[in-house]
């Protein structure tokens, strides 16, 4: 069974954070106010910045463990990343961006994987446009299609919906949690929109002050909210 | 938001003498700069006759300086892109938020105002400079006599002395165009698996590439015009260390017609150069 478990002290500026969580096939949203440490955590997963204690171990083997001396750099780890704006290469057109993270024998063989992966997310219409012509669903979809693309063994998305116009934010919403739940990949989801946890339909980690203050599925999370923060998110609107 | 205008100044806005003087001072002084800055290019532009330009490009000392100073800058401009680029790339990663408070991030600070300096110094304390770190009496000099090797007065020289000047243009141009880039897109290509020289060559390089080629033309324009370092350090040697400005300035003392034919050829060359700048910049 492909995991990711997280145990991470350390500071990231004035904030120290202490998170734990184990993230399996479905997804684990991590919720949370502005200064949480949401970001911070997911940086110190995926090696941009390092935690002064704890571990990172995907599917057994451990990328980040302080007793052992270990800690692999980001291009070692094999954890997708889709960051809040997506960061798509704007010099390069879609099936290059897509194809930028694959490892194959020649290009055009890259090329060939790179339009595959578009297929599979209704996205092949897309491959000879660049960045700067893509609409904002557009391209959360060629970002997702990126990441999937260099196959990882893991997923961390950072408001993969955050960006996107209210109008299309629900549909966008049902596509990412089917493709999520289809990929069965280990996932964590930062956001603070309830319907996004709602539709991912995993477990719930709540931080404050870079520290996990509540953990539990959505409907424990409203019996019994532990902060404000809590209170507000499940009275937030739902699906 | 400011405090509406008292009547008083409202008043004082709608004087008929400042609707005449102000417009007036504005042209007044703007003419004036327009005027200094366009007679100099007029007068060289116009004051012979082609026929005799021409000739004054027939003399002996055009077409060594020219072809030594197409040599020199090229290998300068080389230099400066091949050191400058992963000079630049390393200071601005070193010194990126987020890791930029600690010392070694202090100390890259210190290194790129270093390097940088030479954008503030006047040409003639560069010579001196230069003479004082390479020169048989500077810092440098025993080691380099040792090797047999003597800088000064050679055409290597004239690199040294273009490069010195002229890299921080370049070097200034890089660091921003990196300092720019999206800190995710540069996260998310490791992600993907880029390694370091990957992730200069496939990404940082040709996202930064306008601004790139903007600081790289700068460089090339600043070394094109070097004229005082050159002179004190590698000397006026037609052929060897005679480039363009210094053939200018040699031929100022016999030929007027010369001079001017040659400084003609410069602006022509640095003209382009602006042009391409501005169009390089426009994309």
């Amino acid at each position: 069974m492909s995991a990711l478990e997280i145990a991470l002290q350390g500071t990231a500026g004035a904030l120290s954070i202490d998170v734990t969580f184990r993230a399996a096939a479905a997804p684990l949203v991590i919720v949370g106010p502005n200064g949480a440490g949401k970001t911070q955590t997911l940086m110190m997963i995926l090696g941009a910045s390092r935690p002064r204690r704890g571990h990172v171990i995907l599917d057994g083997t451990p990328l980040f463990d302080d007793e052992r001396g270990l800690d692999l750099p980001v291009e070692q780890r094999r954890i997708g990343f889709l960051p809040q704006r997506y960061a798509l290469f704007p010099h390069l057109d879609v099936l290059s961006n897509v194809g930028y993270g694959i490892a194959a024998a020649s290009r055009q063989e890259r090329l060939r994987l790179a339009r595959e992966v578009l297929r599979d997310l209704d996205a092949e219409s897309l491959a000879e446009r660049r960045p700067a012509e893509l609409s904002g669903g557009e391209t959360q979809r060629v970002a997702l299609a990126r990441a999937l693309a260099s196959r990882p063994r893991a997923l961390l998305l950072d408001e993969p919906l955050a960006a996107l116009d209210v109008s299309i934010r629900r549909d966008m919403r049902r596509f990412l949690a089917e493709r999520l739940r289809a990929w069965s990949l280990p996932t964590v989801v930062v956001t603070h929109d309830r319907a996004d946890a709602e539709a991912l339909d995993g477990d719930v980690v709540v931080l404050k002050g870079g520290a996990v203050v509540q953990r539990g599925r959505l409907a424990e999370l409203a019996a019994r909210p532990a902060t404000a923060f809590v209170r507000q998110l499940v009275s937030g609107p739902g699906l | 938001m400011s405090a509406a205008p008292s009547a008083a100044q409202r008043r004082a806005w709608r004087s008929p003498l400042l609707a005449i003087a102000w417009p007036g001072a504005i042209g007044l002084l703007s003419g004036l700069l327009l005027l200094l800055v366009a007679l100099p290019i007029a007068g060289l532009l116009f004051s012979a006759s082609p026929r005799q330009l021409l000739a004054g490009l027939g003399d002996p000392l055009v077409v060594p300086a020219l072809r030594l100073t197409i040599f020199t800058t090229t290998v300068t401009l080389l230099v400066i892109l091949t050191c400058g680029t992963p000079l630049g790339w390393i200071i601005a990663r070193k010194t990126r938020r987020g890791i930029g408070a600690g010392p070694t991030a202090r100390l890259w600070r210190v290194l790129e105002t270093i390097v940088e300096l030479p954008v503030v110094l006047p040409p003639a304390v560069a010579g001196v400079a230069l003479l004082l770190a390479f020169g048989r009496r500077g810092l440098l000099g025993p080691a380099l006599g040792a090797a047999g090797i003597g800088l000064p007065f050679t055409c290597a020289a004239v690199v040294v002395a273009q490069t010195f000047v002229a890299a921080p243009f370049y070097l200034q141009a890089a660091v921003a165009a990196f300092r720019r880039l999206d800190p995710d897109m540069i996260l998310v290509a490791r992600t993907l698996g880029a390694s370091p020289p990957r992730l200069l060559f496939t990404v940082a390089i040709p996202v930064s590439w306008p601004s790139l080629a903007g600081g790289a033309a700068m460089s090339w324009a600043r070394a094109l015009g070097e004229f005082g370092a050159t002179l004190m350090f590698a000397g006026n040697m037609s052929g060897r260390t005679q480039t363009l400005p210094l053939a200018i300035y040699t031929a100022l003392e016999s030929d007027l017609r010369t001079a001017q034919s040659l400084s003609i050829l410069l602006v022509v060359v640095a003209f382009a150069l602006l042009v391409a700048i501005r169009a390089g910049a426009r994309r």
